[in-house]
């Protein structure tokens, strides 16, 4: 299957008073047709940033984005336009992402409306029952609804114009826990349904763990770590990875007293100023010599691609 | 999949379908006694003002008859008659000097403060919403030269600077000059407020939405940013008619308001000053009328930006 969505190089910084930020540093992803892939890290090591490139709301500094086998890098709004309606983005804060002074059913109408839709309102109805909210919420106003009601009216806006790829940026992270697994398994089904591919962001592996075939570690604005979601999760090769896994509960209580548990020490670095050689050396638990010097680069080990000098596994 | 359970929302009893932030708001000043006591107040000055004419075709003078009868000459033109001068025509007493009717005077002035004070905001409000609102949206450079002229147009001493300035221009339409020249130092209050509160919206996800939709900038700004900044518009626009109608008060006080004979509660003010020991009534005409509809206005305001909650329905 021919790629969907093509990263090369991708780079974005920023400049501040502190210098220069490279947020995101040579990012190299594909995303096909239909699959979902996790892209997880801490906060601040640029998971947003490349979201945000992705659908065109930040320019890249430099590097190169292919959507459906186009490139699609610096195409100018208007030529942009079309496009719009195959690549959507999901946001966060569910409130801070509908306009408190429109009705929902005019915000879902919004991106029919760019793309020429004439009529608008029955793809608006149907999209509403089809994230669980009921065409009659078309005319309430964000105040009026919960967290996770705001979060579906949040994801009927990405899907209503039919998108191929829909970047999920941590779409669970501020809603209660209670609420957390129904908006993934909405999630889930409309992409059975409806056919699409999620680049599914979050901070911690768990949350992507039961709803992506394929997983990237992020590192300071680099992947560190990339493959099929078992590969990973099963053995996973990089030292971050190995403890951003340990810190997700285990099911079995017994499997989870018995494992090894490995402390991430420390906040990340400022990604103004990342550290020489393989920027995780300062908090790995394996770090030698070589670590300090010598910046390891992506590279095939055990059917993924790690970039580790000494990977955990061979 | 429509069955899934919907959680509760975080009110208890949620309200019914549909109800707008402006309705809700509504909702809420109506309860408000200080947001009632100073609509009624304004609506009484407006109703006023707006039936000037019928009103003095009431007690029979207009603003500008001179009643020599009504006045003293033995007491240097002190009104005949207690409290002013005030009896079954005079309502409210007439003016020493001239024997003009206090009442007809007060009548029409309120028509020249309010005429000027509202037109002054409008003024103030549309430029102060414009630049804020490109200042913020824009950034950059334009963003630069806007708050640059805002910090200097208020960094003036304005009392002083509206004093020359009115002196100054050639008198052609005194009200409005006074407009401009007071809309001129006003704008950039609001237009600050804009700026910040556009920023903000401006890093809203809502926008950031829009734009991945594909909205065109030109709508992002007419149907997501500007209907946020309308409620925190309306809250300071209200705050800035009492200042407006204090500013005219104070020009006509000084002499380069409106030019005389046309009735200003401010040049009333100035007049009553040589009187006040022979007749303080006449000081207290103005004065209330002063007092009253800068209260009002302010106890709006001030209510609005209760009811309206500034932080633009923000959770
Ligand atoms: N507009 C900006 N200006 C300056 N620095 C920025 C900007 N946007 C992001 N950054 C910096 O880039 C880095 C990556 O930010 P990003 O938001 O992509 O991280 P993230 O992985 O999404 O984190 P989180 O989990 O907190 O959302 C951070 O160090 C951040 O401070
Ligand atoms: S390269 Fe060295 S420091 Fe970096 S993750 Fe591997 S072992 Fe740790
Ligand atoms: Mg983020």
């Amino acid at each position: 299957m021919t790629a969907l969505l093509e990263l090369d190089g991708l780079t974005r910084t920023f400049r501040t008073r502190r210098g220069t930020v490279r947020a995101v540093d040579g990012v190299d992803l594909t995303v096909r047709a239909g699959e979902t892939l996790g892209l997880v890290g801490e906060s601040g090591c640029g998971k947003s940033t490349t979201g945000r490139m992705l659908v065109r709301l930040l320019d890249a500094t430099s590097g190169r984005i292919a959507f459906g086998g186009r490139d699609i890098t610096r195409l100018p709004p208007r030529r942009m336009r079309p496009l719009r309606g195959q690549l959507q983005i999901i946001f966060q804060d569910p409130f801070s992402s509908l306009n408190p002074r429109r009705t929902i059913g005019s915000i879902i109408a919004e991106p029919l409306r760019v793309q020429g839709v004439r009529d608008p309102g029955p793809r608006v109805r149907e999209m509403l029952e089809r994230v669980g909210l009921g065409a009659e919420h078309a005319d309430r106003y964000p105040h009026e609804f919960s967290g996770g009601q705001a979060q579906r009216a949040g994801i009927a806006r990405a899907l209503v114009t039919r998108p191929r790829l829909v970047v999920a940026d941590e779409p669970v992270s501020a809603l209660d826990v209670s609420i957390q697994a129904q908006i993934v398994n909405l999630l889930a089904e409309l992409q059975r349904d409806l056919d699409l591919a999620y680049v599914f962001i979050a901070h911690d592996l768990a949350v992507v763990r039961n709803v992506c075939a394929r997983v990237a570690v992020m590192y300071l604005g680099r992947i560190v770590e990339i493959g099929d979601r078992d590969t990973v999760y099963g053995a996973p090769a990089h030292p971050y990875t190995k403890a951003l896994l340990s810190a997700v509960p285990l099911p079995d209580p017994v499997a989870e007293r018995e494992r090894e548990r490995i402390v991430l020490r420390g906040d990340p670095p400022s990604p103004a100023e990342p550290p020489a050689g393989c920027a995780f050396h300062p908090r790995c638990f394996k770090a030698q010599d070589r670590c300090r010097v010598e910046r390891p680069v992506l590279a095939e080990v055990a059917g993924r691609q790690a970039a580790c000098h000494f990977p955990e596994v061979h | 999949m429509s069955a899934l359970p919907l959680t509760p929302g975080r009110h208890a009893a949620p309200p019914p379908a549909g109800r707008s932030p402006w309705r809700l708001a509504g909702a809420r000043l109506r309860h408000d006694r200080a947001a009632l006591l100073g609509l009624a107040i304004v609506a009484l000055f407006v109703l006023m003002a707006l039936a000037a004419p019928l009103l003095t075709a009431l007690n029979g003078h207009g603003p500008n008859e001179f009643h020599p009868e009504k006045i003293d000459d033995a007491l240097a033109g002190a009104p005949r008659g207690s409290f002013g001068g005030i009896d079954a025509h005079f309502w409210l007493g007439a003016e020493p000097g001239t024997g003009r009717d206090v009442f007809s005077r007060m009548v029409y002035g309120a028509r020249i403060s309010l005429l000027i004070s509202l037109l002054a905001t409008a003024v103030a409000t549309t430029a102060g919403t414009a630049l804020g609102l490109t200042a913020g949206f824009a950034g950059g450079r334009t963003d630069l030269l806007i708050s640059r002229v805002m910090d200097l147009v208020l960094s003036f001493p304005q009392l002083i600077f509206m004093i020359a300035l009115v002196s100054v221009l050639p008198e052609a339409n005194r009200t409005l000059e006074l407009v401009l020249v007071m809309g001129f130092f006003g704008w950039p209050y609001i237009g600050r407020i804009v700026r910040g509160q556009t920023l903000s919206l401006r890093n809203r996800e809502f926008v950031d939405a829009a734009r991945a939709t594909g909205m065109t900038r030109r709508r992002i700004v007419f149907h997501e940013v500007l209907p946020n900044l309308m409620a925190p518009v309306l809250v300071y626009a209200t705050l800035t008619i009492p200042v407006n109608i204090g500013t005219e008060a104070a020009l006509s006080f000084l002499g380069i308001g409106v030019r005389p004979p046309t009735a200003s509660w401010g040049q009333m003010m100035s007049k009553a000053i040589g009187w006040y020991q022979v007749d303080p009534a006449y000081f207290v005409v103005p004065g209330v009328c002063l007092l009253l509809t800068v209260l009002a206005f302010t106890l709006l305001g001030d209510a609005f930006r209760d009811a309206l909650d500034p932080r633009g329905g923000n959770r």
